[in-house]
């Protein structure tokens, strides 16, 4: 059997039916596409752009070096927030990172797959990444803050936080790990490497970058929330920066949101340059993570 | 003493030298259209009835064969005739498969290579392998190289370990002058020779090469070839490969494995000869043989 493949040319008119159909679908899902990007965009920026333009006036000295304060919104600043969030993530970050990354090598060099408990294990991590983070708050206020005696302290807000993004950080390293090819374990098996070298010097180096980058994101997500640590009962108005892991504190989104809790409108300003200074902080760990990929990519 | 009369003795104890070689020759001339046991010089390997499972799929069946030293030993055979599966079972790299068994005896001087206090880490590390596609570590040339030295504790001489296993590989020319430079910016062939030079820097007294020209281009795969004749003079190398022409090439002894399908329509791998690569190449005693190397099934 003999087909004919018809080519639209100028003279004669295209009558395939393939040939008729298909460009006008493909432009109409690419225009789909762009305009779906466009909307995300768009917000994004009217949403920054309403924040800025708010918050531009505020946008001082004060903000980084003043205390908050109820009394006087054209001067109140938001330090002990910024030094408390800067804590808070800190310890956050400490305290994930190496058990998410352990965690992750574990579940993806050691369990066996095909046991149940792993499979049950694998199922929890990933229904727990989708746990709404006020849950981790009601957890930290019960079993850390009160249950441990650990009170409302940076430790128990870190742990708290901790808790939230674990899950994350576990899934971003169990895919990072997953992503270095077999020929590498292989490779440096046949040399008579056992198999922790294997994993010291061959896995995790090469599962580095993935790592970064999923757990500073998973932390960006962490320093936003105000949520569980509202629950957990942090204090607006705190008059000093934390001094150890056992301190009070107060963190950004806390603070923001208790400012817009004024009846003031002055506080309107305060809190939209909180919010900048919140993104400022976000926009640094997110470009920190993008380095950290760079930079190890390019040493390979 | 062959190594059927070896297994046999060592299945039935009571026997005596001469009983068991005759239950030997009895069981061999059963088992036909299976191969004789041939024995070799100086063998450094030897496999007596070895099968391997994955799972409860047998993918190589009763594989009796020996390997001489410093010789060059090609595993030649259709797809799916488990002649890598038997190559894994030299370094045990079959245990890094899951569900993965081997049954029968392999010794390695004539010490089991499967004994309960045979440390798999310390058989890989006196019998090397090379893959089918060049996998060098994203590390340095110099890293590479010095990778398997460094894992088994050696810290100092490193940079004349790295010279002597580049040269060993034919690649020092090549790459003296960018030892610090990603191994990755390689050729394909000259990453290949670096596996070679890292596998080398270990000083294994056996490389197992699975395929090692399979992704490479003629010119990188002649390079390759004159490399093993080289290294035979001080390694002991068996060598999986497609390609028959390779074989005849660069091998002393050829084994010959072909897939039997069972009634189930399941196929098995087995050995159906074994000799020297000039008697295989030019007078096959197996019919399958023969069709395999003129071209006429495979």
């Amino acid at each position: 059997m003999t087909t004919t493949i018809a080519r639209g040319t100028s003279d004669s008119p295209v009558r395939s039916l393939r040939g008729g159909r298909r460009p006008p679908r493909e432009l109409l899902f690419r225009i789909a596409l762009q305009a779906s990007l466009g909307i995300a965009i768009s917000f994004l920026a009217v949403l920054l752009g309403y924040v800025l333009w708010t918050g531009l006036p505020r946008l001082d000295a004060d903000l980084l070096l003043n205390m908050p304060s109820t009394l006087r919104p054209e001067t109140a600043g938001a330090q002990s927030a910024i030094m408390g969030t800067l804590w808070v993530i800190t310890l956050t970050a400490l305290i994930t990172v190496p058990i998410g990354v352990m965690s992750a090598i574990y579940l993806e060099e050691y369990a066996d797959p095909t046991r149940w408990w792993n499979k049950v294990l694998d199922i929890n991590i990933q229904n727990l990444a989708a746990v709404p983070s006020i849950v981790y708050g009601i957890l930290g206020l019960g079993v850390i803050a009160r249950g441990l005696g650990l009170g409302l302290t940076v430790l128990s807000a870190a742990i708290t936080l901790s808790l939230l993004v674990l899950p994350v950080v576990i899934i971003a390293g169990r895919e990072a790990i997953r992503a270095v090819p077999n020929s590498i374990r292989f490779g440096s098996l046949a040399l008579g490497a056992t198999k922790w070298q294997t994993i010291w010097k061959q896995v995790l180096p090469a599962a580095v970058p993935g790592t970064a980058t999923g757990s500073i994101l998973a932390l960006s997500r962490a320093i936003g929330e105000a949520a569980p640590l509202l629950l957990l009962g942090a204090l607006a108005y705190i008059s000093f920066n934390p001094d150890g892991v056992l301190s009070q504190f107060t963190v950004l989104p806390v603070q923001i949101y208790d400012f817009i809790k004024q009846s003031r409108e002055d506080f309107v300003p305060l809190a939209s340059a909180a919010i900048c200074v919140l993104l400022v902080i976000l926009l640094v760990m997110n470009s920190l993570a993008i380095y950290l990929r760079n930079k190890f990519q390019r040493r390979w | 003493m062959t190594p059927l009369t070896q297994h046999v003795e060592s299945r039935f104890p009571a026997l005596s030298q001469s009983e068991a070689r005759e239950a030997a020759l009895t069981i061999a001339g059963q088992d036909t259209p299976g191969p004789s046991p041939v024995s070799v010089p100086s063998p450094v390997f030897e496999m007596s009835d070895v099968s391997v499972y994955y799972d409860h799929y047998q993918a190589v069946r009763n594989v009796d064969l020996p390997v001489a030293r410093r010789e060059i030993t090609a595993l030649i055979g259709p797809s799916g005739c488990g002649k890598s599966t038997i190559l894994r079972c030299f370094n045990r790299m079959n245990d890094l498969v899951p569900g993965a068994r081997v049954t029968g005896k392999i010794t390695f001087h004539d010490e089991d290579l499967y004994a309960d206090y045979v440390d798999p880490i310390e058989v890989r590390r006196r019998i090397g392998m090379v893959f089918q596609k060049p996998n060098p570590f994203p590390k340095s040339i110099y890293d590479n190289v010095a990778y398997g030295p460094r894992v088994n504790g050696v810290k100092k001489g490193l940079d004349e370990i790295v010279e002597q296993a580049l040269r060993g590989a034919a690649l020092w020319d090549e790459t003296k002058d960018k030892l610090t430079e990603s191994a990755l910016a390689l050729s394909g062939g000259q990453q290949q020779r670096l596996c070679i030079a890292r596998t080398i820097a270990v000083q294994p007294e056996v490389i197992l090469m699975d395929e090692p020209c399979s992704a490479l281009d003629p010119i990188a795969t002649s390079k390759i070839e004159d490399l093993m004749h080289d290294l035979a003079e001080d390694f002991t190398i068996v060598i999986v490969t497609h390609n028959m022409q390779q074989a005849a090439r660069v091998s002393d002894r050829t084994a010959f494995f072909t897939a039997d399908v069972d009634d189930a329509g399941v196929r098995h791998g087995r050995l159906v000869e074994f000799d020297k690569t000039a008697t295989i190449f030019s007078n096959p005693s197996d019919r399958r043989t023969e069709d395999y190397i003129t071209g006429r099934f495979g």
